[in-house]
């Protein structure tokens, strides 16, 4: 194989002189981080909403729960985000569609609805079997004193379920991280985007893409390393988890 | 009146299986009404019925001159005056014991945290457990962890206490800690409906003994007709298996 190795392919400039490779990938980093921010967050109140449904007494709430998980759980990330981008302007009212077309932000915005709806349906199932891992009878016991159904979610089931979940939501978040890559698709500049367009203009094919991997890499680390101490921190004593 | 007034109630879990037949009972004011009977026989279900932790299709139950039955929107404020104790204590591991005592309080009955923090100490000296107050539930035993149960029930100033099996989860040893708090209970005049095997507890403190088989409430009478001589076979034969050690 002749390939000419170039590790200092990350200082050289972009051909629209606006910095360096380096910084380019930087800006990608930036951009991948916020998107998965933005997806997360939207993952986490939707997922959380459709996860306690599920659990309700009421057989049309746990109905729509399941149906939502279904459809967003079971359509490919890429097709989503296509519907989302592609689809959806054109179906909204004329004005509105066209003007959502011509926004700045319209594909990062098409990406964080598509994603973040995407894992909304993962956190849900998360949400739900936390709620169903605990015991019948500590929804009883918060009945018995007198807590309504939303009281007793808001001080007795969830702070529990989330700290029994914490360790698979924060693989999901993970998830989230790398499932914004395919992002790139529909146009947004973030990191993977960026390594490919490095490696189209500079032709630094290996460079580029091992940045992108180590970049991600450690990213992943940092978010596992700092969910470790929150989940120590949320540790009950005497309860799963605890010391 | 009675405080509670259990009239023709029945139950289904599924269209083939019905747990509740047909009860009626009623509990006194100050009374103690001790519930036995072999397991699946309804006992436990009959119990929860009575602040509509069990639903049933068929009957009326009556708490302090109020149809628990038909009630909807005020089921809590109802249920918070009405005591729970359960088989698995359950309480909440995420608070401590202290907290665990003052939810119910400041959430359902609206006290300020020191009147409920102040109650909360109050309530677990009785029951003994004072220096553990800033601990979680995990870190008690079994036997602990019931006699928080029952102080969570008592800091709501009940008007009556239901008590589900509240000592078969316990090791030996720690049974009699639990009955003591419950017979000194029974003394100061609460009104208490205890399903329980513990039969030396119903002949301490009972003043009637209900025993169900099969969903049906087969026997209700004083406790000393109930232990002297037990008017029904299936009765008899309970008793004889328990008491023969």
């Amino acid at each position: 194989m002749n390939y000419n190795w170039n590790w200092g392919i990350f200082w050289d400039q972009t051909p629209d002189a606006t910095g360096t490779y380096f910084g380019s990938l930087m800006s990608g980093l930036q951009v991948t981080i916020l998107l998965a921010l933005c997806a997360w967050f939207i993952a986490f109140v939707m997922g959380s909403l459709i996860g306690i449904m599920r659990t309700l007494p009421a057989r049309w709430a746990v109905f729509v729960g399941n149906a939502y998980i279904e459809m967003f759980r079971n359509i490919p990330l890429l097709v989503q985000l296509f519907i989302w981008f592609f689809v959806i302007p054109e179906l909204l009212p004329g004005d509105l569609g066209i003007w959502i077309k011509q926004l700045r932000n319209g594909p990062f915005i098409a990406a964080m609805l598509g994603l973040g709806f995407y894992m909304s349906s993962r956190v849900a199932a998360q949400i739900t079997a936390g709620i169903n891992a605990l015991p019948k009878g500590q929804r009883m016991a918060g009945t018995a004193i007198g807590l309504t159904t939303w009281q007793t979610y808001r001080y007795i089931l969830l702070p529990l379920a989330y700290r029994i979940i914490f360790p698979p939501l924060t693989s999901e978040f993970l998830n989230t991280i790398k499932n914004t890559a395919p992002a790139l698709t529909i146009g947004v500049l973030e990191l993977t985007a960026r390594a490919r367009s490095m490696q189209e203009f500079s032709f630094q094919v290996f460079e580029a893409f091992s940045a992108a991997a180590a970049i991600y890499l450690v990213l992943s680390a940092v978010v596992t390393i700092v969910m470790r101490m929150i989940e120590k921190r949320l540790a009950i004593p005497g309860f799963s988890g605890g010391k | 009146m009675p405080m509670i007034t259990i009239e023709k109630v029945s139950k289904w879990y599924n269209p083939q299986f019905q747990v509740l037949k047909n009860c009626t009972t009623t509990v006194e004011k100050g009374e103690v009404v001790v519930v036995c009977g072999p397991s699946g026989s309804g006992k436990s279900t009959l119990i929860k019925t009575v602040n509509a932790l069990e639903p049933v299709q068929e009957g009326t139950i009556m708490v302090d001159g109020l149809n628990v039955t038909t009630m909807k929107k005020d089921l809590p404020k109802l249920r918070s005056r009405v005591g729970m104790v359960f088989q698995h204590f359950e309480l909440f591991p995420h608070l401590k014991i202290v907290e665990n005592l003052c939810l119910g309080q400041t959430i359902v009955l609206g006290r300020s945290e020191d009147a409920a923090q102040a109650k909360a100490m109050k309530m677990l000296e009785r029951v003994g457990l004072t220096a553990h107050a800033q601990k979680y539930p995990g870190q008690l035993s079994g036997g602990q962890q019931q006699r928080v149960a029952i102080a969570r029930a008592l800091v709501m100033d009940p008007i009556c206490m239901l008590f589900d099996e509240p000592t078969s989860a316990l090791d030996p040893e720690m049974i009699n800690e639990v009955l003591d708090v419950m017979v000194e209970l029974a003394k100061e005049g609460m009104t208490m409906m205890v399903v329980t095997h513990e039969m030396g507890f119903a002949k301490k403190v009972a003043n009637r003994v209900i025993f169900m088989d099969a969903g049906e409430i087969v026997e209700d009478a004083q406790k000393d007709d109930f232990f002297g001589h037990p008017r029904s076979d299936r009765a008899q034969h309970f008793l004889s298996k328990i008491l023969s050690h």
